[in-house]
């Protein structure tokens, strides 16, 4: 396309159809609908009768209960869980920028619990430490698919998955010394690892009766914020962007682009590390070492960050919203529906929150034509 | 203007045509008219709105206003398939072809003949070699496309439309890739489809190939139509006052050059090949002097590329000294190259130059991002500072875009990318400029002002390093040349005393001199 000069800006009269930020918002809206609509039409051929109340049931999530307090303290459970996916979400988009997909996060995620468990399980350190060691364990776990693509040329897709299952079991064998006796479960932190226990910082108040929630909701925010500064007002997101989009022009202008993409997968590591210890430092979960899958915590951050339109901040929306789903499908009517019924419709959903990016192709061309003949 | 009785003489007419995009008309009330078995040339300065008039004929834009007549009927073209359908063709500057296919694979891709769907490929053969033959265009349909020549893969192309009965054939810019031998051979081929009853359609900018082989051209200027004129009844100064709204200088205006001494010397620089076991660049040494042009000319593949590659750090050398201001910079890094006064235009500006989905202010500053003016002690870019600088360079070297600073790169023009990379290059106020075929792709008016740019750096006493595929460039621009052949330089000549002949001589590898004479 060859675009003229001299003919100066008619922008000012470009309606808010065209405005870029409206278009990924509304895309990300209509992949929703549809995700929900589509997981209707499922439900509709299983069991008809109860289908809509389970559509409604899965949207509804903590609005379901009736009093005002058991709202609040579900609210914090999603909340809680939250905090986790969103730095998953927030390493995949990072890495993404950079022109990386992270796919290892899943792994990163798991030896950052590896970490932050056995430092407080078994080591019984404080939570800050605990925290900054899953952060270390994922990003040297970052950095192995970091070095591996930029000496040896090796698709970080690829070695992200082998690097998953490697973190996985590696995980169960380690943590297995700190297990209950009589089940494949973690000791619990109450239990053995009090120290490693987040800080509250006073949420308990705000969502009485949640013991959970705390200073990981307030860090993970703060994150999400930083991530976006640093892509978009620094000199390091400059050039890691630039490395991401033209890998050649970037070493052209001197830019030390091996050492970039190994940074990359650091941070985006460091993030998962992070994940790993939002969660399992809150008490919220135990990790249980007969585990045979890689926990979906990771792939959902991938939807999280496409559904966000790949901006950190849209992305904090994005990580509860998936959140919210997962966390209402467990209100769906198990009398009538079987229990693998709720993982179905949030996988459905976030399923096609990944169409994100085709749908915002679509919004782009349809309103931009639109547009151009007003 | 032509006018003519016969309306249905014309295969296809494009009457009236407008195009905007945002913030620009990029076809303002176009006509453009071709007649059967004519060779008909679209003449225009990069940004003119040409290839946006080819998308909108080939299907790929809708126009806002004007109509299509095809036969002097009028016909819709909402995709490339109801193009083709039309029988309308055309070679993209940029082949589409499969590199891992053979030729003949190429050719009926997408309307393999089968039956039952198992290919039938003995009868395609047998036409494809029949019309081959009729047009002289010379191919090995068992050839892979990723070992034959560029010649060769164009002759592809065009038995590609010729396979599928394209009776118009589209050629854009069909010149800019080949040398000058394939070049000619394309002028016949041309002709030879013209005599047989194929119109043709020739984007160029290249006055002399417009001048040699069209009957007419049309023009445009910044979207507009200027006129359509018979080659025959012009000339190449009207073709170029048309085409850039005034007259051009086709010479570069230069003072005898004032060399001082030696800020570039490179002994015996040797550097390994990508694609063979034999060294790409053998034991070169050469020097560029303060307030001097010297020009490396050579046909392309003979070493070039590794050669500035090598000097500029970005592949690195087998053996050899290299020297800048005194320094030996033989080991140092890209940036430290940079940073002691190296600048560098790069061959490739879309792989090297430029991050297309930056904006134009961010690729100002790639080379200086990291400068105290740019980037705060902790980290944070100064984006006031970048606007500024930016707009400076904009006006300055007249970077013409939609959206000014903040326009994406990827949407502007060729010669407007390019002539970013040289306000960012010279702008650093570089002591050794290497600017590597600065003037590939580009329209005389822009040719103009990057010659123009080059002699005022070495007119401010800095050393130029051109490197230079054109023969009009090589004999014109610089104060030294020195051909390259096979890897290693051939000869010394003096662009005052020298002839393209004897150029042409030492490039074909067919004359070689002592460096020392």
């Amino acid at each position: 396309m060859e675009k003229t000069k001299n003919i100066k800006n008619k922008n000012s009269d470009k309606s808010i159809l065209q405005n870029e930020g409206f278009q990924a918002l509304l895309a990300s809206l209509i992949c929703i609908l549809l995700g929900m609509f589509i997981g209707y039409i499922v439900l509709l051929f299983i069991n008809p009768r109860g289908a809509f109340g389970a559509i409604l049931a899965v949207a509804k999530n903590f609005f379901a209960y009736s009093s005002a307090s058991l709202k609040l303290k579900y609210l914090g459970n999603t909340l809680v869980k939250t905090a986790p996916l969103l730095m998953c979400s927030l390493s995949v988009l990072f890495a993404y920028k950079v022109g990386l997909f992270n796919i290892g996060v899943a792994g990163q995620y798991v030896v950052g619990t590896c970490a932050c468990l056995y430092a407080a399980l078994s080591l019984h350190w404080h939570w800050l430490p605990c925290m900054l060691l899953a952060m270390i364990a994922g990003a040297l776990w970052g950095v192995i698919s970091g070095l591996l693509k930029s000496y040896c040329n090796v698709n970080e897709v690829i070695s992200g998955i082998m690097l998953n299952w490697i973190g996985l079991y590696l995980t169960n064998m380690i943590l297995a010394g700190v297990k209950e006796e009589a089940s494949p479960y973690t000791f619990s932190l109450k239990s053995k690892g009090q120290k490693a226990l987040l800080p509250q910082m006073g949420l308990n108040k705000l969502f009485p009766g949640n013991t959970y929630i705390g200073i990981a909701l307030i860090l993970s925010i703060i994150i999400a914020v930083v991530i976006w500064v640093l892509l978009e007002k620094t000199k390091l997101g400059y050039e890691l962007k630039a490395t991401g989009y033209n890998k050649n022009a970037a070493k052209y202008a001197g830019m030390a682009e091996k050492r970039n993409v190994i940074l990359t997968l650091a941070i985006g590591g460091a993030l998962a590390g992070l994940a790993a210890s939002f969660l399992f430092q809150t008490g919220f979960e135990q990790w249980s070492t007969s585990q045979s899958s890689v926990p979906a915590m990771g792939f959902n951050g991938i939807a999280a960050a496409f559904l966000g339109g790949l901006n950190p901040i849209g992305t904090i929306f994005a990580a509860y919203f998936i959140q919210h789903i997962t966390n209402g499908g467990a209100n769906v009517d198990l009398k009538i529906y079987c229990s693998q019924i709720s993982d179905l419709i949030s996988a459905l959903i976030v399923y096609l929150c990944g169409f994100v990016g085709l749908m915002k192709y679509f919004l782009k061309k349809g309103l931009s034509k639109k547009g151009g003949t007003q | 203007m032509e006018n003519t009785n016969l309306e249905n003489s014309y295969a296809i007419e494009m009457l009236n045509i407008t195009k905007r995009f945002p913030g620009i008309i990029a076809n303002d009330n176009i006509t453009l008219q071709l007649k059967k078995g004519e060779i008909h040339a679209l003449l225009g300065e990069n940004g003119a709105g040409k290839s946006t008039l080819m998308s909108v004929l080939f299907g790929l834009y809708q126009p806002e206003e004007g109509i299509i007549k095809k036969n002097g009927k009028e016909v819709k073209i909402n995709n490339p398939n109801d193009a083709n359908d039309l029988g309308i063709g055309m070679v993209h500057q940029h082949f589409k072809l499969v590199e891992c296919f053979t030729v003949l694979d190429n050719i009926i891709l997408g309307v393999e003949p089968n039956k039952m769907g198992f290919l039938q490929k003995s009868a395609a053969r047998k036409k494809v070699l029949e019309l081959s033959e009729h047009y002289g265009l010379k191919i090995d349909p068992d050839a892979l496309i990723e070992d034959i020549t560029v010649g060769m893969q164009q002759r592809t192309e065009i038995l590609k439309m010729l396979y599928r009965d394209n009776e118009i054939l589209i050629f854009d810019e069909p010149t800019a890739v080949l040398t000058p031998q394939e070049i000619s051979e394309l002028m016949q081929i041309l002709k030879n489809l013209a005599k047989e009853g194929k119109s043709i359609l020739f984007i160029s900018h290249k006055l002399q190939e417009i001048m040699a082989v069209a009957d007419r051209c049309s023009v445009l200027r910044k979207g507009k139509y200027i006129g359509t004129v018979n080659t025959k009844d012009t000339t190449m100064a009207e073709l170029s006052s048309m085409m850039v709204g005034r007259d051009v200088n086709f010479h570069v205006e230069k003072k005898p050059a004032t060399p001082g001494e030696d800020i570039l010397k490179i002994e015996n620089l040797t550097v390994a090949s990508k694609v063979h076991n034999n060294n790409a660049v053998k034991n070169v040494s050469l020097n560029v002097r303060a307030g001097e042009i010297v020009c490396i000319a050579g046909i392309d593949g003979n070493g070039q590329t590794e050669f500035i590659h090598a000097l500029s750090g970005l592949e690195p050398a087998v053996s050899g000294k290299i020297t800048l201001c005194g320094e030996d910079i033989s080991k140092a890094s890209i940036r430290e190259r940079s940073l002691k006064g190296m600048s560098h235009i790069p061959e490739d500006r879309h792989k090297h130059g430029l991050v297309l989905d930056y904006s134009l202010e961010d690729n100002l500053v790639l080379q200086r991002y990291f400068e105290p003016e740019f980037t705060d002690k902790l980290g944070f870019l100064k984006r006031d500072n970048i606007r500024t600088y930016a707009e400076r360079l904009i006006d300055e070297y007249d970077v013409r875009s939609g959206q000014g600073a903040s326009t994406i790169t990827r949407s502007m023009s060729g010669g407007n990318q390019q002539k970013a990379i040289i306000a960012r290059e010279i702008d650093k106020a570089p002591n050794l400029l290497i600017a590597v075929q600065p003037t590939r792709g580009l329209d005389v008016g822009a040719i103009e002002f990057i010659h123009k740019q080059l002699v005022a750096q070495r007119d401010a006493g800095k050393a130029v390093l051109l490197v230079s595929l054109e023969l009009d460039e090589v004999m014109d621009v610089p104060d030294r040349i020195l051909v390259m052949y096979e890897g290693e330089i051939v000869g010394e000549l003096d662009p005052k005393t020298t002839t393209e002949e004897e150029l042409g001589l030492y490039m074909a590898g067919a004359k070689r001199k002592e460096e020392s004479e």
